[in-house]
Order: structure tokens, then C-alpha cells, then sequence
């Protein structure tokens, strides 16, 4: 149906809609995030559901404390190696459809604790993540922004075809890999199906494995 | 004629069972053409919160404090019984009395036979 008639549709007062819009609609108009906080971002992500900023605005207020009634994970804070594992068990209990925030710096990519010897370096080496919030921590108007980036998101994404997310593609993994711990590090150090390190020096490494060089 | 005044009651049963199955078919159509089950050991792991659930829940617990409750309950509640009993105990018949002192009997029968089973000693 082209835009054109359904605006000339809804002019009369008729509303017409695919199944695709009223799935994405059901879905982006009630984001249950998990409630669950790692460090001082968490404090930001309560500031954001309470009055002054209001996230039930977005159909998200119904922090869930059990992953099975969740959609939204909200990686608010430092992730050390010792949580990390049940960061992973938390995603991978969620049922599908399922997203992720990476929040903070932290969240992000260790932030101050990078160089540290027990922080993990970004949670984006287990899971995969939909929205990434810079911040040290994000004020919340950025999780708010976030919010509506991931509803953006979710608006777009197609019911069918190759595009389609992976909660609605068999061939895409149902759960992720829980690291363990080992003699010197978490095990695996990341997850090579959704992260590998960067190509520092391309010119001595050669080609990526989309033949970039 | 009758019968016809439980016919609205049939529509009822009859949509509301259909308004449920649809519900049901619906889901199943849904997950058989778009939505793939999507199933693993921590998604139907039992305990949900992070971590990996540890030992056996078939194990045996102390009842000690379970049944001292329970012996609590029944004389609390008897004494909610005595205390009528004791108001009113110069205006009972012979028989009312009787009945109340088997009541009481029976109580203490099974206090006799706690003591006995050692349940009311906490070791």
C-alpha cells in the first residue's frame, strides 16, 4: 500500500496499517528494560525512570527483576570480569526479541578502568548491542535519546527477507557464549561470532575479511 | 420454547472458547511462519537470576522448628476455645462438659504423644 493512499485513507478516518507496522508498533511501544544496575550509571538510569524525566512516557517503566519478562537490557556501569559471565547468563535467559543499551563509558569500552586488569573491555565482546550512550555516565536525557533511537530501530526493522532481525532468523544463534574463568582471563576473551579486535595496523596485517585493506 | 433461553449462554460458551483457541492458534501460526523457537540450556535453566544453580533441592531439612510451630498453633488455638469454655463452664450441662472435656483430652493426648517423640526438646 503506497503512503499516499493511506494518508488519503486516514483523512476519512479509516486507518489501515500492515502486520509489520502493528508488530514493530506492539514492540517499540512497550520496552521492558531489566532491572538490574552494575555501577554509578545505574544511578543515572533510575533518574531517567523517575517524575523529572519520566520514562514511562516510552511504555518502559515496568523495570522487570526477572530476565524472562524482559525485552531491554540496559548495561548501566562498569562490567568487571567477575560479573561478565553473568551479564552473558542474564542476556541469554531474556526472551527473544531482545536489545541491548550499552551505557557509559564503561559499558562501552572499560572507560577510565581500560588499562585495568579486571574490567571488561566492552560488553559488546559477548553480546551483541544495539545502542551504544557515550557518557561518564550519560545524563538522562541521553538514555532518552537512546530510547528513541531504539525504538527507531525496531520501527524499521522488516518481518521477512535477509534484513530481518535475528530474533525472527533460525539461523542466528538463540544464546550466547558464557565466559568462564581461567588461569589468566576470562574464557573466551571474546565472542569471535559478533567481536574481533580491530585491525590496528592494516597496512601490515592486510585485508579484513570483507578484503578492505 | 424453553431451550431457547439458554441459547445466549451457547453463543457465550461458544465465542468464548472460540476467542481462546484463536488466541492459541494465532501464537502457533505466528511462531510456525515468522518467529523461530529459540530455546538453550540458560533459557530453560530453572533459577533465572545470573547465576548457575548449585547442588541438589532434593535434600533433607531439619522439620525441629516446623513442628514446634505447629504444636504452638494447635493449643493457640485451643485457648481461643478454653476461654468461652471457662466463662460459661457453671451454666453447661453434663453432657456440654463432657463434649469439652474430650475436646481437651484429645489435645492433650497429642502434646503426651510429642513429648514422647522428644519434638518439643530442640537439639
Amino acid at each position: 500500500m503506497d503512503e499516499k493512499l493511506k494518508t488519503d485513507l486516514s483523512k476519512q478516518g479509516i486507518f489501515a496499517t500492515s502486520l509489520q507496522e502493528l508488530y514493530n508498533w506492539g514492540r517499540t511501544s512497550s520496552l521492558w528494560p531489566l532491572n538490574f544496575g552494575l555501577a554509578c550509571c545505574a544511578i543515572e538510569m533510575i533518574a531517567t525512570t523517575m517524575a523529572r524525566y519520566d520514562l514511562a512516557r516510552f511504555g518502559a517503566e515496568v523495570f522487570r527483576p526477572s530476565p524472562r519478562q524482559a525485552d531491554l537490557m540496559i548495561v548501566a556501569g562498569t562490567v568487571t570480569k567477575k560479573m561478565a559471565p553473568q551479564v552473558v547468563r542474564l542476556y541469554n535467559q531474556m526472551p527473544e526479541p531482545k536489545y541491548v543499551i550499552s551505557m557509559g563509558a564503561c559499558a562501552i569500552s572499560g572507560g577510565p578502568f581500560k588499562q585495568g586488569y579486571n574490567v571488561l573491555k566492552g560488553i559488546d565482546r559477548y553480546i551483541p548491542v544495539d545502542i551504544y550512550i557515550p557518557g561518564c555516565p550519560p545524563r538522562p536525557e541521553a538514555l532518552i535519546e537512546a530510547f528513541m533511537e531504539l525504538q527507531k530501530k525496531i520501527d524499521a526493522q522488516p518481518l521477512t527477507g535477509p534484513d530481518r532481525p535475528r530474533h525472527l532468523n533460525a539461523d542466528e544463534p538463540s544464546e550466547f557464549v558464557v565466559p568462564r574463568f581461567g588461569d589468566h582471563d576470562l574464557e573466551p576473551t571474546h565472542n569471535k561470532a559478533i567481536w574481533n579486535p580491530p585491525l590496528v595496523q592494516i597496512s601490515q596485517t592486510g585485508t579484513d575479511e570483507f578484503g578492505n585493506r | 420454547m424453553t431451550n431457547s433461553l439458554y441459547l445466549p449462554v451457547i453463543v457465550l460458551l461458544l465465542a468464548g472458547a472460540v476467542f481462546a483457541l484463536s488466541t492459541l492458534l494465532l501464537a502457533w501460526l505466528w511462531a510456525r511462519f515468522f518467529s523461530p523457537n529459540k530455546s538453550g540450556p540458560s533459557k530453560n535453566a530453572i533459577y533465572e537470576c545470573g547465576l548457575e544453580s548449585v547442588g541438589d533441592a532434593w535434600i533433607q531439612f531439619k522439620p525441629g522448628y516446623y513442628l514446634y510451630g505447629i504444636i504452638f498453633l494447635v493449643f493457640d488455638v485451643e485457648a481461643v476455645f478454653l476461654l468461652p469454655f471457662a466463662v460459661a463452664f457453671t451454666g453447661l450441662s453434663v453432657a456440654e462438659s463432657i463434649a469439652m472435656l474430650v475436646f481437651l483430652l484429645l489435645l492433650v493426648e497429642g502434646l503426651v504423644w510429642a513429648y514422647q517423640k522428644r519434638v518439643l526438646v530442640w537439639t
